[in-house]
């Protein structure tokens, strides 16, 4: 019993991560009918810019807190940049082209980012600073970390944050309008270029977020370490039905927990296929994810 | 729309150019030089690895040259970085053959790598010594693979003898990388021959390369209640590896092989590899005088750093190398290949090599503990 409750708390801990990932994912798609690849490699990015600035904080900043939030915000103010950036300069040229046109642009967007960073960073891992002191606490034989606990209280409150601001703000009502029409929205006097922007920016510094959340938990970086964990974000996201950000945020704790309980009960050998498998029975049946129901309250 | 218009033809310059470069870094061979290839992991995930090699293969250049060379002419080491991956190895070495056209290959260390690129060596009759891959399969690839370290199924039996005999631990948990043949062979000798000499594997799980999240393994290994477990796997994983295992309250010591000797080791894992043990090619703490002196030298070499084993089974590696050069009197890969056939007693860094009919080397092994950052000599096991 103490051990499935530990692997229960692995697995929310890591579909937590997958959850703000699968955001980003499902917001861009929502609003612009667009995989944006380059999202995981934005989640890269974003663990490396808190990685510089942690550097030239240390030491600086008298609580760790501080410091901690300091790293984060900025990190995400830099990300959002960033989506912003690549919005304007890969997407928005194409986006009255085929939507082929803009899924390569993505893909190439993304591979792109990858191998800049390994010139730009180099490609060895980094240790990622320990921002927030460690502490153990035994919960009944569980064990959890504080870090642990952080990651999931800063993860729930970015996703109530989220929906907060896409449904009772005005900002949130013009994106949801765009997604629901596009050209409609446009005459209707919406400024669609700056919530397609917007989009970008939200999205992007979720993305950040995770990035330094994960890194504070397990300190390895890379500039490889958003494929992989981008690409089951992803799946996240159409699991959940993509366009729906309910949808992101239950296809990111399925799977956190689909991973970890394979790897835990059955064969850790086979945790990847097997997660993936699940993905691909779920898919069979219902099409358009756990949640992706027509139009509902697409983003 | 103008804007990404120029930075497409600023890309399309960029590109041209730089294959333009590197058509102009091609130059003939020279009859003043000897020219040997040398590939490895300069960059990625075993980055320390390629590295440290990197620095003994250089140190060694350097004084051959230093003492006229080999035969009247000057080695030349040229070096391609295969960032840790198979399939770059194998694009790399197969560079060094067809356009570098070097006499014979210096690599790698992660046997996976040396796996990928020795098939090329063995087509092209090109002699290749690997200073430190340790997986039997290896040097199996054909006839002009060589080897100058011990393979796995002795390292294998070292930490299960030591875990049995030394720790006195009977029940193990195995966590091994699935991606890395190494780490597979390693375990997989682990498990036969503790389990021969009457120890339990209480649970066998795995985890692949670049992963970062090891907590459903690990709390499955917890239930089970080992005395230790035998990770098997590189430095920057297992470093997570440990952090990980003692959040969830694991406290017994952590084993492994020589894949774990990096100083980014500590750099990762910390504190929680204190009383952590693994296999190694040889010890800094050694008091033999040819250790020593290889360690000062180095140390003065490069600016204080400590030389782990790869860095000195480089230097032997490209020291043996030169030798078998010398004694063949050319530098014709076949002549080469002969000579390194006859390896006998060469007395190297990491001990007394000797090539058997497997083209591997048979030495001994040492036990080192981590401790405070530093990897403290426990003992050496003799084959």
């Amino acid at each position: 019993m103490q051990a499935f409750l530990q692997q229960l708390l692995n697995g929310i801990s890591l579909g937590s991560i997958y959850a703000l990932l699968a955001l980003g994912y499902t917001m861009v798609y929502g609003v612009l009918r667009l995989i944006n690849f380059a999202h995981g490699d934005i989640y890269m990015l974003g663990a490396f810019c808190g990685y510089y600035v942690s550097r030239v904080l240390h030491g600086r900043l008298e609580s760790s807190l501080l410091e901690t939030t300091t790293v984060m915000l900025a990190s995400m103010l830099a990300c959002a940049l960033a989506g912003m950036l690549i919005e304007r300069l890969a997407y928005r040229p194409v986006r009255h082209a085929s939507r082929l046109t803009s899924l390569i642009i993505a893909i190439g967007v993304s591979l792109f980012i990858e191998n800049l960073s390994q010139l730009v960073f180099g490609a060895a891992p980094r240790f990622f600073p320990q921002l927030i002191a460690e502490k153990q606490i035994n919960a009944g034989g569980v064990m959890v970390t504080n870090q642990q606990i952080l990651v999931l209280v800063v993860a729930l409150l970015l996703m109530a944050g989220l929906n907060a601001f896409i449904f009772y703000t005005r900002s949130g009502k013009a994106m949801r309008a765009v997604s629901f029409n596009l050209e409609a929205a446009k005459l209707m006097g919406i400024n669609t270029n700056a919530v397609i922007s917007l989009t970008f920016a939200l999205g992007s510094a979720l993305a950040a977020a995770g990035g330094i959340l994960v890194s504070l938990n397990l300190p390895g970086i890379d500039p490889l370490m958003g494929v992989m964990t981008g690409l089951k974000a992803f799946v996240a996201a159409v699991l959940g039905g993509i366009g729906n950000i309910f949808g992101a945020v239950l296809g990111g704790l399925i799977l956190g927990l689909a991973e970890t309980l394979v790897a835990g009960y059955g064969s850790s050998t086979y945790r990847d296929a097997i997660a993936f498998l699940i993905l691909i029975a779920i898919l069979l049946f219902k099409p358009d994810g756990l949640l992706g129901k027509g139009q509902v309250e697409k983003v | 729309m103008r804007f990404s218009s120029h930075i497409g033809t600023l890309g399309l310059a960029a590109l041209i150019f730089g294959t333009g470069l590197t058509a102009c870094n091609k130059k003939a061979d020279s009859p003043n030089e000897i020219l040997i290839g040398e590939y490895g992991s300069l960059t990625g995930g075993t980055a320390t690895f390629g590295q440290s090699t990197h620095k003994g293969v250089s140190m060694a250049v350097e004084e051959i040259n230093a003492a006229g060379g080999i035969l009247g002419r000057k080695i030349k080491v040229i070096t391609e970085d295969d960032q840790g991956k198979p399939e770059e190895a194998q694009t790399v070495v197969t560079k060094l053959i067809s356009k570098d056209r070097v006499s014979a290959i210096l690599g790698e260390v992660a046997s996976s790598n040396s796996l990928a690129a020795a098939p090329v060596c063995q087509q092209n009759r090109i002699p290749m010594v690997t200073p430190a891959s340790t997986n039997p399969k290896v040097t199996q690839i054909g006839d002009y693979v060589f080897r100058i370290c011990f393979i796995d199924p002795f390292q294998g039996l070292v930490m299960a003898k030591f875990t049995f005999n030394s720790l006195k631990m009977k029940k193990v948990a195995i966590l091994r990388d699935i991606k890395s043949d190494y780490s597979m062979g390693l375990a997989d000798f682990f498990k036969q021959n503790f389990m021969a000499m009457g120890g339990e594997i209480v649970s066998d799980e795995s985890y692949s390369q670049g992963d970062k999240d090891f907590n459903a393994q690990l709390t499955s290994i917890k239930g089970k209640n080992p005395e230790a477990v035998f990770v098997p796997g590189y430095y920057t994983e297992v470093g997570l590896i440990a952090r990980q295992a003692r959040k969830l309250g694991i406290t017994g010591p952590l084993m492994g092989g020589d894949g774990w000797d990096s100083d980014k080791l500590w750099e990762i894992g910390g504190e929680a590899l204190n009383g952590c043990f693994f296999s190694n090619h040889y010890s800094v703490n050694d008091p033999s005088p040819a250790i020593q002196n290889f360690v000062s030298v180095f140390r003065t070499k490069y600016g204080g750093e400590t030389p782990d084993a790869m860095a000195a089974l480089g230097y032997d590696a490209a020291k043996v190398l030169f030798d078998a050069i010398r004694r063949a009197g050319s530098d014709k890969p076949d002549s080469v290949r002969m000579a390194l056939t006859q390896v006998q007693g060469y007395s190297g860094v990491t001990g007394s090599i000797t090539l058997n009919e497997n083209r591997d080397a048979v030495k001994p092994a040492v036990v080192l503990e981590v401790k405070d950052g530093k990897f403290a000599f426990k003992e050496t096991v003799a084959p």
